[in-house]
C-alpha cells in the first residue's frame, strides 16, 4: 500500500484520487495566506481543489473521478 | 430508558419474560407476526448489550433463554441480508474497486430531499428516526476492535478515537446529536423515539449490533463502516444546508457539517488501513467486508424509499 518499507504508519498519506491525509497536529497555510491548525487525530487536506470547506477535503474529488471516467 | 411497546406476540413474549425475569417461557416463544415483530424483538435483545432499559434487570443480559431467541432471530436476519446482497466484485486494487463499488451504487437521496425540498415537520420526524443511532454512534464498531490483528486494530482505533471526540467529552458524536436535539426542542434521551422507529430504521440498528457483536462477522462489521463513512460526506453537506434553510439551530447543523470534515477523513481511513489492512491479512473475508458494505447502502436505500413514499403521500 505505501513504498517505505520501514514504515506502515506514516505521518502524511497522499491518496490515489484523493486527500493528503495529515497525522498530528500541524498548521496550513492556503493559497490565501490564511492559516489553519489541524483539531483531529487525522486530518484530510484537499488536493483536487474543488473542496467547499478548503483547505480540508469534503469528498468533492470523488465526482471528479466519476466524471473523469465517464 | 423504559423499553418499548411490543408490536406482535414475540416482542410482546420478549418484553414480558424481560420485564417480570420469569424468561423459561421463551422456551415456546411465539413466531414473530411480521418482520416488524421480530426486528423489535432483536432490537430489545441487542439493547440489553448496549445501554439497557430501566424496567429491566441487567442480571438478564446474557439469559439463556433469551439467547436462544436472539441466535434464531440472528439466523434468520442474516440469511435475509445476505441473500439481499449481490456478488462482490472481482478483486483488485482494493480502494480503488472500494470506492467504484460504492459510487456505483445508485440509491435513493434522503439528502437530497432534506437539502431542496423537506418540510420543517418531515426533517423533524427524520431527526427523531436518526436519533436511534446517532445517541449511540459508533459503539457497534467498537465492539470488534478486541476481535482484531494489531494493525487493524490500531487503523479503527485511530478513526473511533475521533468519532469519540478525541478525548473531549464535547466533540463526541453522539453528545453533538444530543445537543442538536435539545436545541432543536426534540427529546435527547437516548431510545426516546423507539415507539415511532420503522422497521427500516430497527433493521439498520440491528445489522449494526448483529456484526459487532458477533466475531466471524468483524469483516461485516468493517465493511458496513467502510460504506457507512464513503456515503457520509457529501448527503451531510447536503443536510446541513437544508437543516439552514429549514432554520434549524446551529448545534444540529454544526454535527452535520462535523460530518463533512470528519468523513472525508473516516472514509480514506476504513477504506485503506482498516478493510484494505483486513483483506491483505485474511484474504478469506473479502466477501464479507462486500456483504457488510452492501447491507450499509441498501438499509439506507429502504429507509430513504419509505420516507420518500410515506411524505409523497
Amino acid at each position: 500500500m505505501n513504498q517505505t518499507p520501514n514504515s506502515d504508519h506514516p505521518d502524511i498519506v497522499l491518496c490515489p484520487g484523493g486527500p493528503m491525509l495529515l497525522r498530528g497536529d500541524h498548521v496550513i497555510e492556503d493559497e490565501d495566506g490564511n492559516e489553519h491548525q489541524t483539531t483531529r487525530p487525522v486530518t484530510a487536506v484537499c488536493r483536487c481543489g474543488k473542496s467547499q470547506i478548503k483547505p480540508w477535503c469534503d469528498g468533492t474529488h470523488k465526482f471528479l473521478r466519476k466524471r473523469s471516467a465517464d | 430508558m423504559l423499553s418499548p411497546a411490543s408490536r406482535g406476540p414475540l416482542s410482546h413474549a420478549v418484553l414480558h419474560a424481560l420485564r417480570s425475569g420469569e424468561t423459561s417461557g421463551l422456551l415456546d416463544a411465539p413466531e414473530p407476526e411480521t418482520t416488524e415483530d421480530a426486528q423489535l424483538a432483536l432490537w430489545i435483545m441487542y439493547e440489553q448489550h448496549h445501554g439497557g432499559f430501566d424496567d429491566i434487570s441487567d442480571d438478564l443480559e446474557w439469559d439463556p433463554h433469551v439467547l436462544g431467541v436472539r441466535r434464531r432471530l440472528e439466523q434468520d436476519f442474516e440469511q435475509t441480508l445476505r441473500a439481499r446482497a449481490p456478488q462482490a466484485p472481482e478483486p483488485g486494487d482494493f480502494a480503488e474497486t472500494f470506492f467504484d463499488f460504492v459510487a456505483e451504487h445508485d440509491g435513493p437521496s434522503l439528502a437530497a430531499h432534506v437539502h431542496r425540498s423537506a418540510t420543517k415537520t418531515q426533517v423533524r420526524e427524520f431527526l427523531r428516526h436518526k436519533s436511534i443511532y446517532h445517541l449511540k454512534e459508533s459503539d457497534h464498531t467498537t465492539w470488534v476492535v478486541p476481535r482484531l490483528s494489531g494493525p487493524v486494530k490500531a487503523a479503527v482505533m485511530e478513526l473511533q478515537y475521533d468519532e469519540y471526540g478525541a478525548g473531549n467529552p464535547h466533540r463526541l458524536h453522539a453528545t453533538m446529536f444530543a445537543d442538536g436535539l435539545d436545541a432543536s426542542g426534540l427529546e435527547s434521551a437516548y431510545g426516546a423515539y423507539i415507539n415511532e422507529a420503522p422497521v427500516e430504521v430497527l433493521e439498520q440498528n440491528n445489522a449494526m449490533s448483529m456484526f459487532g457483536l458477533n466475531r466471524r462477522l468483524r469483516a461485516a462489521s468493517l465493511g458496513f463502516l467502510a460504506a457507512f463513512e464513503t456515503t457520509s460526506s457529501v448527503p451531510s453537506r447536503r443536510i446541513a444546508q437544508g437543516l439552514e434553510r429549514l432554520g434549524f439551530p446551529a448545534e444540529m447543523i454544526e454535527y452535520y457539517t462535523e460530518h463533512v470534515e470528519a468523513d472525508a477523513v473516516h472514509e480514506q481511513l476504513a477504506v485503506r488501513t482498516i478493510c484494505g489492512v483486513l483483506i491483505e491479512e485474511e484474504p478469506a473475508l473479502y466477501d464479507d467486508v462486500y456483504f457488510g458494505a452492501w447491507t450499509s447502502m441498501d438499509l439506507e436505500d429502504r429507509y430513504a424509499n419509505r420516507m420518500l413514499e410515506a411524505w409523497a403521500a
